[in-house]
């Protein structure tokens, strides 16, 4: 880990954007929202794998949570449905409570895991749920060591 | 001006030279009403062909035509009865008449607007980084490409419970579509899990809306055939009574009533079972359309979305959990964020970290 920061905010302000990485859905469940756990070769050298592993199965975790389909949820369904979904105008549906939580995850891990080594994960839901954007800083000091978007990032199925 | 320090001793003049232009130009301009730029919200650089009311809050496709002529006759045919049937079957038969065709009648027109307003779960389109991390990883699994060669379609495959699933890159938005998502020609839009786009409710049918929609023609069904019922029962009370040509010409309206209602039964109690049959098999009409799990495609073909069960798949589709909309249509325009590429191009991403111009 070549580059320090200290926290977000000199993250944001010394240190400028090298690269973007892509973390894609797992569609081998189906529909449900679940994030492909395989480390990119790009953050190699940035993270340990575990640390990584870790954050997108807690991510998965709670989007499970959010559209598990059992007795909460049919209960949440039917008052509904008896309130002409008029319900939902005074209180939220428990698929919000949850994406409360993961950016609230996502800005714990940001600050204690990600910016000290010059990563920054963008909420899935900025990106349509499609993608964990992972933003990769290099430091202006430093040499331009960034891999560039030009390498050949096999990351094939 | 940061960052020129470097050049000569001319630097300084220059400087004074700029600063008397900066200082020239701001006096003519400096009003407060140009002098902040105007920030906008999502919904009006949003690059599908939707059209938005309320400041964002409503979505609705382009044409709206055919959605104002279902309000105007569940709204005219809905009035008529509660007007000229209702008091004659509440004081002849029962109260209870009129109050079930009034909550009836409030549980169509709710889950209609629902079924219209609502974002029926549009996918946003990539942003350029993204587009083009796609492209890098199509281009290097398709390989080099030589002068005549034609690269294969862009599709990856994903296997689903044990199903083989396709999935497509979308030219318009720029990501692959994920299993049952499919773009709708007339919004311009990809939509999740897109059931199909319906010209009535004025808006396409996706996975946000599905039961919205659902229960709309449930309960239009029920209503049509209640009202049906009850002009009749009326009719045939007061023909009892007068003789049926009397009866008529003392409520006009039945007639009207009755000939709308008709019309109306076949084709709104059928596409109710259609939809029934499609939700206990947990199946969307695009996919019953196009064949998709049937077995006449091959032995093993089977619905890898199905819970296997008949209620659970109803229970899933009606009672399971509201995905929260993917487009944040009320969410501020970040000045220094690069937008999506709007237009397609024929070429493919061209991606670029700028800000990209806002109109399309």
């Amino acid at each position: 880990m070549a580059t320090e920061f200290h926290n977000l905010q000199e993250l944001r302000h010394s240190a400028s954007l090298a690269n973007k990485v892509f973390i894609q859905r797992d569609y081998t469940d189906g529909t449900v929202c679940k994030f492909q756990t395989k480390f990119p070769s790009e953050l190699d050298s940035r993270i340990e794998r575990t640390l990584f592993e870790d954050t997108v199965k807690t991510l998965n975790n709670y989007y499970a949570e959010a559209e598990k389909i059992g007795g909460q949820s049919y209960l949440e369904g039917c008052l509904a449905c008896l309130t002409v979904y008029l319900i939902f105008l005074c209180i939220e549906t428990r698929y919000e409570k949850v994406l409360k939580k993961i950016s609230w995850y996502i800005q714990e891990q940001n600050e204690k895991v990600y910016a000290p080594r010059g990563l920054l994960i963008t909420d899935p839901i900025e990106r349509g749920m499609r993608v964990i954007e992972i933003s990769v800083y290099e430091d202006h000091g430093s040499s331009g060591s960034s891999s560039g978007s030009s390498t050949t990032s096999s990351s094939g199925r | 001006m940061t960052g020129n320090m470097h050049l000569g001793v001319e630097e300084p003049i220059r400087e004074c030279q700029y600063n008397q232009i900066c200082t020239h130009n701001s006096s003519t301009m400096d009003t407060p009403h140009t002098k902040k730029k105007k920030i906008k919200r999502k919904w009006q650089v949003f690059p599908g062909r939707n059209k938005f009311y309320c400041n964002g809050r409503i979505m609705m496709a382009k044409q709206t035509g055919v959605f104002y002529l279902t309000v105007v006759l569940i709204l005219v045919t809905s009035g008529l009865f509660f007007a000229f049937d209702c008091p004659f079957l509440a004081s002849n038969l029962t109260p209870a008449i009129p109050a079930i065709g009034g909550v009836l009648f409030i549980f169509v027109m709710g889950m209609l607007l629902r079924a219209s307003f609502s974002d029926p779960g549009v996918l946003p389109r990539a942003t350029p980084e993204e587009a083009a991390d796609i492209e890098r990883q199509i281009d290097t699994a398709n390989g080099p490409s030589g002068p005549g060669y034609r690269p294969p379609p862009r599709t990856r495959e994903v296997l689903i419970n044990g199903q083989t699933v396709k999935l497509k890159y979308c030219f318009t938005c720029k990501i692959f579509r994920p299993p049952r998502a499919s773009h709708c020609s007339l919004c311009d839009n990809c939509v999740e899990r897109f059931d199909h786009h319906c010209p009535w409710v004025g808006n396409c049918v996706g996975r946000r809306n599905y039961r919205f929609f659902y229960l709309f023609i449930l309960s239009l069904s029920l209503l049509t055939i209640f009202i049906f019922a009850f002009v009749i029962t009326h009719v045939i009370l007061r023909s009892n009574r007068t003789g049926f040509l009397s009866a008529l010409k003392d409520s006009p309206a039945s007639v009207l009533e009755v000939v709308v209602c008709f019309f109306s039964i076949w084709s709104i109690v059928g596409l109710s079972g259609f939809h029934t049959y499609l939700i206990s098999s947990n199946q969307t009409t695009n996919e019953d359309i196009k064949g998709s799990w049937s077995s006449k495609r091959g032995k093993g073909n089977y619905n890898p979305y199905s819970y296997g069960n008949l209620i659970t798949n109803c229970c899933a589709a009606l009672c399971g959990p509201l995905p929260p909309s993917l487009i944040d249509r009320r969410g501020f325009v970040q000045p220094d964020t690069p937008q999506p590429v709007a237009q397609t191009n024929g070429t493919g991403a061209c991606p670029s970290n700028q800000v990209q111009s806002h109109m399309t």
